[in-house]
């Protein structure tokens, strides 16, 4: 009897350790900020309305039961930015740089996709027609920027400044003005509910997107070379791997990341303004690559850092609005907590913990040293 | 080079005196034509700008008489070069309408002391009034006033307003925001929430969820254009809240984008406030027979839309 327990207990260590090993790893690896920055958002607003984070099941104006609730809303708001910044640590990971025309190329592939949609009646077919379409103009934009960077070893932000400023008028163009709109049940659908499906479509695009992206990644070697691109790209020329070919090729995966932000965002509203349609996300983009710990500067990389990160800025802005902060106060909170985030992650704030923590050990060392040394005196 | 520079002026001559020809040519079969020099923002700036650009296209062509000259920018400096150039060229009229309204004093002077007639439309300038002949703009707090006013003549027992803002510190952001936040301070109207979406139809539709997450009650939607009207009523349609005609929540957008009006036609708003891009024929006015209003400024004359009253005919003719 008392050997059983004590293998229980052995058993129930073990498994606390895994834990403890696990949390350990976690608070050591560069996921460590961003988990800890979401802990404290859901800390927060727990503590400020505890039934933030409560999930209920409306049913909506057509006659779905659909899930409803904060939390829901923000996995749904973060939809968009979050495949925008996987994209855009792909780019940053191979090229060392950022592409800011993400916003302004996302308008050009909705306004693409809403023209083809509105040539006839709109189909299941059509629709498919429309987000290929999209998506293969939207790969020659990004192309275009690919082959300025990989060709030319033009700097990215350079390079990406040519369409960031000409985009969106090249959008207005494709929209031959004002803001044309599309109106169908199926565009509903992929903006908002499929029926008898409570969970909004956008979060189901986005997990299928997650999971495809990382089999494509992991399954092919193109992880590895980007990252090596990333890290040394004359060392990675030497060993075979081609740098231009990989950086145009990062490109191409950026396309498709852009067709579908911007295509889910016109789902969403069942509209296309070439101004308005994912202003400034290039920058929330950027955000969400660097709250996840990767560095700016390219190189190795991980993706669930900047997905957390993109959920996070959109758990922020719904922080904020539930607060209600004033209309003109908004972004300079936004601003606070993401200062906050970075400084707390950048390298020099990281040196001085591990240095802090160094010296508090050693202190708790020589405390029991002095101690032993007493001991051992008396 | 001196010789290449003379060649290129005779050449520069000769091709102006072709382009005289021409334009002589069409004042022999016209009643003579009015030389104008248009200085606009471009086309590409909103929905409100096309619809703005296409009716000065309209209005001033070669077949109501006018030989015209369009610059568009966003930028100051390069819509007063043009405005510089125009006057240069010797235009009877320069119409305007400002990037900012700044700077503009030397060009207007000068274009007087050439005795050319300035015209402003859609946006003042700070320059002293009779450096221009008339002024036409949209009186933006006066939307606002009349969309309140109509608000307040629903009777509703009582009014909890979601208000979503355009991007903070434009004209239309202050004019629309104005009346309404009268009302917030007269405890009149119950501010449930007042948050910008900067003119964003997808920022707006997530500050909706967020009052319908927070389970706060509200039955009035003022939304400072039509894109953020739009945006708030997808967030309604998912919550499963009623809208429009006969819903719960009262719908207000402004703009009058042709696909707005069509649903305030269909019932699913309520209001539609106009702002109107219409100014070329009441300039034309101006200028064909030369008369001038009383007072240099005049508000373009804005009327709204109510799904009660709304006709097929009027989206055809109003929508933008």
């Amino acid at each position: 009897m008392p050997d059983n327990a004590k293998q229980i207990e052995n058993k129930g260590s073990g498994f606390l350790q895994k834990v403890t090993g696990a949390i350990k790893g976690l608070f050591q690896s560069q996921l460590a900020i961003p988990v800890i920055a979401l802990l404290i958002l859901v800390l927060f607003n727990l503590i400020r309305d505890p039934s933030f984070f409560s999930i209920s099941i409306n049913t909506n104006n057509f006659g779905n039961k659909v899930l409803s609730g904060n939390l829901i809303s923000i996995l749904n708001g973060a939809s968009e930015l979050v495949i925008l910044a996987i994209g855009m640590t792909l780019v940053t990971s191979a090229t060392r740089g950022q592409d800011i025309s993400i916003g302004a190329t996302a308008a050009i592939a909705g306004s693409v996709f809403v023209k083809i949609l509105r040539m006839g009646n709109i189909t299941v077919g059509t629709i498919i027609l429309g987000v290929l379409t999209a998506c293969v103009v939207t790969i020659l934009f990004c192309l275009f920027n690919g082959v300025l960077i990989a060709k030319f070893n033009i700097q990215p932000m350079i390079a990406s400044l040519i369409l960031f400023t000409a985009g969106r008028p090249i959008a207005y163009a494709i929209n031959g003005g004002a803001t044309p709109n599309v109106q169908s049940n199926l565009i509903n659908y992929l903006g908002g509910y499929i029926p008898y499906v409570p969970i909004p479509t956008p979060i189901i695009i986005v997990v299928i997107f997650i999971v495809a992206i990382s089999i494509f990644l992991k399954r092919t070697t193109m992880s590895l070379y980007i990252q090596s691109v990333g890290i040394n790209e004359k060392a990675a020329k030497l060993n075979g791997i081609n740098p231009t070919l990989t950086k145009l090729s990062v490109f191409i995966i950026l396309g498709v990341c852009v067709t579908l932000a911007g295509c889910m965002n016109v789902c969403r509203i069942s509209l296309i303004n070439h101004e308005t349609i994912l202003k400034d996300i290039e920058m929330d983009a950027i955000l969400a690559v660097a709250i996840g710990g990767n560095s700016l500067g390219g190189g190795k990389y991980k993706l669930s850092g900047s997905i957390l990160g993109a959920y996070i800025i959109q758990a922020l802005t719904t922080t904020l609005y539930a607060m209600k902060v004033s209309s003109t106060a908004v972004k300079a909170y936004k601003a606070i907590v993401i200062i906050a985030i970075v400084v707390v992650g950048s390298p020099v704030v990281k040196a001085k913990f591990s240095q802090l923590k160094g010296i508090i050990a050693s202190q708790i060392s020589k405390k029991r040293e002095s101690k032993r040394v007493q001991a051992e005196a008396r | 080079m001196k010789k290449l520079f003379v060649a290129l002026l005779v050449l520069v001559a000769a091709a102006s005196f072709v382009f005289a020809g021409g334009a002589k040519e069409g004042a022999a079969s016209g009643s003579g034509t009015i030389k104008v020099g248009i200085v606009n923002n471009p086309p590409s700036e909103s929905g409100y700008r096309a619809a703005n650009v296409k009716d000065f296209e309209n209005t001033f062509n070669a077949a109501n008489g006018y030989d015209v000259k369009t610059y568009y920018s966003l930028k100051n400096d390069e819509q007063l070069n043009a405005a510089s150039q125009f006057i240069t060229d010797g235009v009877d009229y320069l119409l305007i309408s400002a990037a900012a309204t700044d700077g503009w004093e030397a060009t207007l002077k000068s274009a007087k002391d050439n005795g050319i007639q300035v015209f402003l439309f859609d946006r003042l300038m700070n320059v002293p009034e009779d450096l221009y002949e008339a002024a036409i703009v949209s009186d933006m707090p006066k939307e606002g006033e009349t969309a309140v006013a109509w608000l307040k003549a629903q009777n509703l027992p009582e009014y909890n307003v979601i208000h979503i803002q355009g991007a903070m510190g434009s004209d239309a952001q202050l004019g629309r925001t104005g009346a309404m936040d009268k009302e917030f301070a007269a405890g009149t109207m119950n501010k449930v929430v007042q948050q910008t979406a900067t003119w964003d139809e997808a920022e707006a539709k997530k500050i909706v969820e967020s009052v319908i997450n927070s389970g706060e009650d509200f039955n009035v939607i003022y939304a400072e254009n039509d894109g953020m009207a739009k945006g708030a009523v997808a967030a309604l349609d998912e919550a499963g809240i009623t809208h429009g005609k006969d819903g719960k929540v009262i719908v207000m957008g402004f703009d009058c984008n042709k696909w707005a009006l069509e649903e305030v036609l269909n019932g699913n708003w309520n209001y539609d406030g106009q702002c109107s891009p219409f100014q070329a024929t009441q300039i034309d006015e101006w200028i064909k027979t030369g008369s001038r209003p009383s007072t240099k400024i005049v508000y373009n004359p804005e009327r709204y839309f109510d799904a009660a009253t709304i006709t097929a005919e009027e989206v055809e003719q109003f929508g933008i």
